[in-house]
């Protein structure tokens, strides 16, 4: 045992790794990326490490690997889970036979995400055993424990942490290599009646899943991370139950107070019942602090009712706690000072600061998005047109003043999205935008059922070689692996093309003109028809010399500025200028600017 | 003996590099420590923070509103945005070249963080102002912001550890071809 200062995210791979890990397989997504990165940096290479295509690929490997006896894990953010529900849901009937943790991180407020989904639901309605971790050190000794449980109950588990406990540092105590358990997979042992899922199978799974998971309440009644923390103050008959980051929260509250009792809930599914009920003997009244969803909040109001108690439960069901959004150490020792009825605290009195400036998240100074989206605005102006966008750095395009993204929903919706508009409008020009990793991830069937179902779009795929936005992870267009291994790349215009697209066109978007023409042709034909907007990530590649604004040129008409919105580009004393230290000489702006005052070095 | 942290500036400015030195530093006093910071889709030019604590009993990452023993701010705004968390009596170091959002630009506004300053200045009881913009000149590099603003803040006495330690922290997480430039950047006001 030694100590070192850990991301939850990295703690996380190191307990994995120390529990005899042998595959570990995912798709990025904030906040759980750094799980599987962390496990291919300390690979020695007797770990199977993979971005998988999907989610939903990413936990079909690991099931195969753990019906081998293998220790696997799966990594994935909370909408990764809709994508991987299909296996998820089947897979909790058959189980495994090695160890087999899917993590998918969660994201209250949200920071980074579409919903604040709760997968303490999905691992009820999944039926599989969830477990929450508080802090970094917590996750590094629970993933283990995940493990154990997973193998001793055959069963796939959940493991669930929250963007503050993924993101959060802290130095922990970990295991030396000595101290790792190896595992050794037995291998694939044939039994159909084991492995091949059918209703009769089915069934018996169920029963077996109910009377499982009720052993497992009691058992996690006894589980020390499932804990009662008895009150400082025996005369208070007040109570508050938490979980997450947020038991932190409450703990923080009560550093220098008298503190009530406190239940801390590690594995909200199956619910340790019978240490809720020992909770809440002698108790008037039990605040819940939750992020997301009120599970526990619910678990202890059907406790009261099923064992007839009086105690009044409150939370997020009784609007004492808001609904939405993540905890802070602030907002939860509002709810307690409330709940415990303290003198209310002075107002912060920090007076009334100046505007402060907006800095909301724009794609970056060089990235040939910017020129994608501008060349397809150019072509399209003045014709009715409606542009679906999709989920990626380029979901950015957003912004003012491009404002080329008309909807956005999940991973690859775009492309099915412009099919439906495009049948009911059917005099407007419709175009999907997809990033190649999620091209991969789940455009493709879309692609195909816009195809042979006849639809009318241009599907744009913008192409920067890599997966940008979780923080460039390689995808089948990269022609690199986890593993190390430099492989053939699956070519995008190959598979559009094999599906039956007559015209598809690659085009480097920052060659201005030849885009905007590009555009304006392969619009106008009839079908579904694509543009490959091919140049690499601006943050990827070595920058050009940065280009400069010739003051005796410029004319001041700020086109650059309210066409692009490009980082690079600033007004200092009320002339426009470019800032060296962001601007990667892509070009963009030279291209626009109506007096040629932007220039490379010739303007030196 | 706690100690509550908070960097704060824009995505680009080093400060994650700058919460890791300094928590490096506290590691090797055998100090605990917890941190936490931006990451992600907010990072490039977006508000950057990195909260850091130092000690004991403390249960979370970030720590609530008046808590701050020390801001050791990158940018003006930024600092400003950041102030609720300073406690009172509590130290802020604040870098005096702001940076224009991309916002800024198109509503041509003229931010220059002049306000800002004015604002820290009248509010807070001790602050040091540091001219990183110069300091980084004379060391002939844009890119050691970072170590001035973790030079200053060692210089303050608020962090518990020397600047050998520092600097030895540094020699660890960064680049061979670096390590000259950036202790003579840890070192310039020692």
């Amino acid at each position: 045992m030694h100590k070192e200062f850990l991301m939850g995210n990295a703690a996380i791979s190191r307990g994995a790794v120390a529990a005899g890990l042998n595959v570990i397989s995912g798709y990025p997504g904030t906040p759980s990326t750094e799980v599987l990165e962390t496990t291919a940096k300390i690979n020695n290479g007797s770990i199977y490490v993979e971005w998988s295509v999907n989610e939903k690929a990413a936990l079909e490997l690991g099931a195969g690997a753990a019906y081998c006896g293998a220790r696997s894990m799966v990594t994935m953010k909370q909408v990764g889970l809709n994508v991987a529900s299909d296996p998820l849901m089947s897979l909790a009937y058959i189980g495994v036979k090695g160890g087999m943790v899917i993590m998918v991180a969660d994201d209250p407020g949200p920071i980074s995400s579409q919903t604040e989904q709760d997968t303490r639901h999905f691992a009820a309605f999944s039926k599989l055993p969830c477990f929450d971790p508080s802090s970094v050190q917590e996750a590094y000794d629970m993933i283990q424990e995940a493990f154990e449980y997973s193998e001793e109950y055959h069963t796939p588990v959940l493991f669930r942490p929250t963007t503050r406990v993924c993101h959060g540092y802290a130095s922990i105590d970990v295991k030396d290599e000595s101290e790792y358990i190896k595992n050794i997979p037995e291998g694939f042992v044939k039994d159909s009646s084991k492995w091949v899922i059918f209703p009769r199978l089915s069934y018996n799974a169920h029963l077996n899943i109910e009377k499982r998971n009720s052993e497992l309440s009691d058992i996690f009644s006894e589980y020390k991370r499932n804990m009662i923390i008895p009150p400082s103050d025996t005369s208070c008959h007040k109570g508050i139950a938490s979980h997450g980051i947020s038991f932190t929260y409450v703990q923080e509250a009560f550093t220098d107070k008298d503190a009530p009792k406190i239940l801390k809930i590690s594995t909200p599914f199956p619910f340790p019942e019978k240490l809720a009920v020992e909770f809440l003997n002698g108790l008037d009244e039990v605040l819940c602090i939750e992020e997301l969803d009120p599970v526990i909040e619910r678990e202890l109001t059907y406790v009261c009712g099923k064992y007839h108690l009086s105690t009044k439960i409150i939370g997020k069901l009784t609007g004492n706690v808001k609904n939405a959004g993540e905890n802070t150490c602030d907002s939860v020792a509002d709810n307690i000072a409330e709940f415990m009825e303290w003198d209310k605290k002075i107002n912060s009195d920090i007076p009334t600061t100046p505007e402060l400036p907006v800095r909301p998240p724009v794609l970056c100074a060089g990235c040939p998005h910017r020129a994608s989206f501008y060349a397809v605005k150019q072509a399209m102006k003045g014709k009715k047109s409606v542009f679906c966008g999709d989920i990626g750095c380029y979901t950015l395009g957003n912004a003012m003043p491009l404002d080329m993204v008309d909807t956005c929903l999940c991973m690859g919706a775009g492309v099915n999205i412009t099919q439906g508009i495009g049948k009911i409008e059917p005099d407007t020009s419709c175009f999907a935008f997809v990033g190649d990793s999620t091209f991969f991830a789940s455009a493709i069937t879309g692609v195909v059922n816009a195809v042979y179902n006849q639809a009318d779009m241009t599907l744009i795929v913008l192409d920067n070689s890599t997966t940008a936005m979780t923080g460039h992870q390689p995808h089948p267009g990269t022609g690199r692996t986890m593993m190390g291994q430099i492989v053939d790349k699956v070519n995008i215009e190959a598979v559009l093309r094999g599906i039956g697209l007559k015209t598809v066109e690659t085009v480097n978007p920052l060659e201005l003109d030849k885009a905007i023409d590009t555009v304006k042709r392969i619009s106008a034909e009839k079908g579904v028809k694509s543009i490959i907007f091919k140049s690499p990530c601006a943050v990827l590649i070595k920058s050009q010399k940065p280009f400069v604004i010739d003051s005796n040129k410029c004319i001041n008409c700020k086109k650059c500025i309210n066409s692009l919105g490009c980082p690079g580009i600033i007004i200092s004393d009320s002339n426009v200028r470019i800032d060296e230290s962001l601007c990667t000489g892509c070009g963009l702006c030279s291209q626009v600017c109506p007096v040629n005052a932007i220039g490379g070095e010739q303007n030196e | 003996m706690n100690k509550n942290i908070l960097l704060c500036g824009v995505g680009g400015q080093g400060i994650v590099l700058t919460s890791k030195l300094t928590a490096s530093c506290a590691m090797k006093k055998g100090m605990q420590i917890m941190s936490a910071e931006t990451i992600g889709m907010a990072q490039k030019g977006g508000s950057v923070f990195s909260f850091l604590r130092i000690g004991k009993n403390i249960y979370c990452p970030m720590f609530g509103k008046k808590q701050a023993d020390i801001i050791i701010a990158f940018e003006p705004a930024e600092a400003v945005r950041m102030l609720p968390y300073l406690r009172e009596g509590g130290t802020i170091i604040v870098n005096t070249r702001p940076i224009m959002p991309v916002t800024a630009a198109l509503k041509a506004s003229s931010y220059n963080g002049t306000e800002m300053l004015d604002y820290l200045k009248k509010y807070t009881d001790n602050i040091i102002t540091v001219d990183g913009d110069k300091v980084c000149r004379e060391l002939g590099s844009p890119k050691v912001l970072n170590m001035i603003m973790l030079s200053e803040a060692i210089k303050s006495g608020i962090l518990p550890f020397t600047i050998d330690d520092a600097v030895e922290a540094m020699k660890h997480n960064v680049k061979q071809q670096f390590i000259e430039l950036n202790e003579k950047a840890l070192r310039h006001n020692f």
